[in-house]
């Protein structure tokens, strides 16, 4: 029997545009764009110049401090330019695909058979390995750490996201989410941890092998692997763990087990500015015009690769983030022109506050939720808001202050190691202050890591 | 609305930098976002925001102020009308506007000492016009005697505000709540303008209203709050101005000399109702503040005093007397000078009520322990803060060194 854990604070913010459970395939992606920024603290060495023939698999970039840690294409067919900005940065590698998705061969195997090592480095040559992300600091895996265990989100519980149940279908990758975990179940002494939601029938992940499972039940951000590791096995200071999102897990199983590198996916289009929301399958790096094509008749929307709280807001022709699983798209709040806004009822917005009355139109009625901040930026005045929204063992407010005043005996002490900037999502969405948090801990993961490199 | 928002795009370049009333650029930006919620949408982070706003959660307290501000501007005139012996001739209307037309001023000058320094900070830092000035502006006319004169609230409230406020950094940074500082100021510099007989019943007709009562025609009323009465008296037999002695039901209800907004218990608990429901106050602290107070006095009733009768006052008096209720529900709540922790609320709301008492009690020459007490305890939120979060590392330390 599953160890289950009851999350009780935390926020569902029901938007409009959940996505039915139907999918399709998006229209063939001419251009696909990796950008190394996605793949936060590796420093990239571009190992491609422009006319260059790729397949999937071959690598694009590299770490500068880690020359193994490599990310690979996502399609084949030539490099089509190597976008760079101020001081030489490189912001994205842009490809030209040729539709087939060619890979580079992979080494077909029983991962369970393997040894570590040749795991690892399969991992990392096919460029699997950058899809990790460890914490402390939220950043790309190092594969000289040993991690403590490595953690595994089997839902995810932020506004509008993807059901797992349907996109991790038994029938279709069971055999590669199995692969996958015995993979990396290779690389860390510790356990594999992998947690469901309580109601969440997806038999895919309850029937796993190997792995430790662990329910939980509640509201977001009860699906942010970082409050599961906080309720499983906190990180104390020395101490590192490794997190993957089953997406990439199910990409490595499979390339166990057919030999050949493939990156598709099954992503939600979402929001309520989109006519039918619903699921497609494409690949990281692909058009968002793809997935989109017609289904947003508006013009004053922002574009999200990603959730809401957490995602990247891209123009109608930019690419999908190499980690984002859903595109929303919901209307800008920037010609709303409202008046006296702050004393009027607003019955169709949604807010946490009992000042306003959504709280007495019951927890279904689902909200159109626009990009406008509904407030001046102020220092903090209201306590305890964020504390209603962040399920760990942490004070938010008083790290997020040590940061600010960048005290890194503070931050260690209140926690820091244990954070990622999503965790600190809600507490932005409900801020009365519009403090804008999740840059700040961002920022001071970045400025502890540099600090005590 | 279109026509104003037009007309506001139109003037706007004016008061940007550069332009002909740049130095009122505060001032419009403060109008503009008044009148129009800014079109800013977010730019990192997360995309979406919550509607509440910290001009909302300043408008909430304001309008929770409102039964307070109004009862007491009756009171004001009740208290006129009942010294001079018209009160039957009196309508109700009569009553009430005269206590409007004496409040009134004290308000305008509040908020235009208050706001005239809050709008030059904001020109002068460039930041946008903060709200919390809208708070403290209407606390302040509803702390002071009726017959505190203007230019010493003038004076006290710019003391406040910029001392205790502006110099910290404005609203969000300051330690003491700013209105209380105003009192203050005003009860340590101008005492007998704060405190005594003479200073709670108002006593100048205006525009024909009211009655004029220095002049002499009218005397033998006693002007003293009931704490005052208890304080110097021989029972704790509290009396109206006439002389007929109250009992608590009176006390609730408020038509009692005393401070303007606090005497009614009944329109400061309307005001708390409105603060809980919308969740704007903390409900910790407010009943932390009350738990301790009944309790202390509780204490002190059981002890007795042959000499200082103030101990000898019921817990439920105590309570509905002078400013405790005001101060628990409008001051001790104020959330910048509360401590951050939820843990640390109900000791801090405790302690408030504990002090109140404490002062009240052992202090013969000060009958009113509440904004001694708030101001005490303001010092003291970071300190109580400082425990919790050290427990939550101590939690942390010794998960790594168990491991």
């Amino acid at each position: 029997m599953a160890e289950s854990i009851k999350i009780k604070k935390g926020l569902d913010i029901k938007l409009k545009g959940k996505a039915a459970e139907t999918k399709s395939d998006a229209l063939q992606s001419q251009f696909f764009s990796m950008r190394p920024d996605d793949f936060h603290g590796m420093t990239p060495k571009v190992a491609v110049k422009e006319g260059d023939a790729v397949k999937v698999g071959s690598v694009l970039f590299y770490d500068k401090a880690n020359p193994d840690l490599k990310v690979v294409s996502p399609c084949s067919g030539t490099v089509e330019a190597v976008n760079r900005g101020e001081r030489r940065k490189v912001l994205d590698i842009r490809l030209k695909s040729d539709g087939k998705f060619e890979s580079v061969p992979f080494e077909k195997a029983q991962p369970s058979q393997l040894s570590s090592a040749d795991v690892k480095k399969l991992l990392l040559e096919s460029g699997f390995f950058a899809f990790i992300n460890q914490r402390p600091f939220d950043v790309v895996a190092n594969p000289n750490d040993a991690p403590k265990a490595i953690f595994i989100s089997g839902f995810d519980s932020a506004p509008l996201a993807p059901s797992y149940d349907y996109v991790f279908d038994y029938t279709q990758c069971k055999d590669e989410l199995q692969l996958g975990i015995d993979a990396l179940a290779k690389l860390t002494t510790g356990k594999v941890y992998v947690s469901i939601h309580k109601d969440s029938a997806a038999r895919a992940f309850k029937e796993l092998k190997g792995v430790v499972i662990t329910e939980f039940e509640g509201p977001h951000p009860a699906g942010n692997v970082g409050v599961q590791i906080n309720h499983i096995s906190p990180i104390n200071k020395g101490e590192v763990v490794w997190t993957i999102s089953p997406y990439d897990v199910v990409a490595i199983g499979s390339a166990f087990k057919k030999g050949t590198i493939d990156f598709s996916r099954l992503i939600a289009l979402v929001g309520s500015s989109v006519s039918k929301p619903s699921y497609y399958k494409t690949y990281p790096g692909a058009e968002i015009a793809s997935v989109v094509k017609g289904q947003v008749s508006e013009e004053n929307v922002r574009y999200i690769s990603g959730n809401p709280l957490t995602g990247r807001q891209v123009s109608k022709d930019g690419f999908i983030g190499a980690f984002a699983h859903q595109i929303t798209v919901i209307p800008e709040g920037n010609k709303n022109n409202e008046l006296l806004g702050w004393i009027m009822p607003r019955l169709n917005k949604f807010s946490t506050s009992h000042s306003y009355f959504s709280w007495l139109l019951g927890s279904k009625k689902e909200y159109v939720a626009d990009t406008n901040l509904n407030g001046g930026e102020r220092a903090f005045i209201m306590s305890g808001e964020y504390d209603a929204v962040f399920p760990m063992d942490i004070l938010p407010e008083f790290l997020v202050k040590a940061i600010m005043d960048k005290d890194i005996d503070k931050m260690e002490q209140l926690g820091i190691y244990e954070v990622a900037p999503e965790d600190f999502a809600l507490c932005e969405y409900v801020c009365t202050s519009k403090i804008e948090t999740q840059r700040i801990v961002r920022e001071g993961l970045d400025y502890l890591r540099k600090e005590l490199a | 609305m279109k026509a104003l928002r037009n007309f506001l795009d139109k003037v706007k370049p004016n008061f940007e930098e550069g332009g002909k009333l740049s130095a009122f650029r505060s001032v419009f930006d403060g109008f503009e976002t008044f009148l129009f919620v800014p079109n800013t949408v977010s730019k990192s982070g997360t995309h979406i925001h919550d509607t509440i706003d910290s001009k909302r959660v300043m408008s909430f307290v304001v309008i929770a102020l409102i039964p307070a501000l109004l009862f007491g501007m009756y009171n004001v005139g009740y208290q006129n009308y009942l010294v001079a012996g018209t009160l039957d001739q009196a309508s109700f209307m009569e009553v009430f506007f005269y206590g409007f037309l004496a409040v009134l001023p004290k308000i305008i000058v509040s908020y235009v000492v208050g706001l005239g320094i809050e709008f030059t900070v904001a020109q002068w830092k460039h930041e946008e016009i903060q709200e919390g000035f809208l708070v403290s502006g209407m606390l302040i006319p509803l702390i002071v005697p009726i017959e505190c004169p203007l230019w010493i609230i003038a004076v006290a409230t710019a003391f406040a505000v910029i001392f205790a406020k502006e110099i910290f950094g404005g609203t969000g940074y300051n330690i003491f709540n700013v209105a209380l500082i105003t009192r203050a100021f005003l009860f340590f510099a101008y005492p007998t303008k704060m405190s005594g007989d003479s200073v709670w019943i108002a006593k100048e007709s205006i525009f024909g209203l009211g009655n004029d009562l220095a002049n002499g025609t009218v005397d033998g009323f006693t002007g003293a709050t009931a704490l005052g009465q208890v304080a110097t008296g021989s029972t704790t037999t509290v009396t109206d101005a006439l002389g007929n002695p109250v009992g608590l039901n009176d006390m609730i209800v408020g038509l009692m000399p005393g401070s303007i907004g606090e005497t009614s218990v009944i329109a400061i608990m309307i005001g708390a109702v409105i603060l809980l429901v919308s969740g704007v106050a903390n409900w910790r602290t407010m009943i932390s503040v009350f738990v301790g107070g009944a309790l202390t006095a509780f204490l002190f009733n059981a002890i007795g005093s042959e000499t200082n009768q103030v101990w000898n006052l019921d817990w439920m008096e105590h309570l509905c007397v002078g400013g405790f209720c005001f101060g628990a529900v409008f001051m001790a709540t104020d959330p910048v000078t509360s401590p951050r922790t939820n843990c640390g609320k109900y000791i801090f709301g405790f302690l408030i009520g504990v002090v109140a008492i404490i002062i009240r009690c052992m202090n013969p020459g000060y009958p009113e322990g509440m904004m001694l007490a708030i101001l005490l305890m303001n010092l003291f939120a970071a300190l109580i803060d400082h425990c919790f979060v050290q427990r939550n590392i101590n939690k942390r330390l010794s998960r790594l060194n168990n491991k």
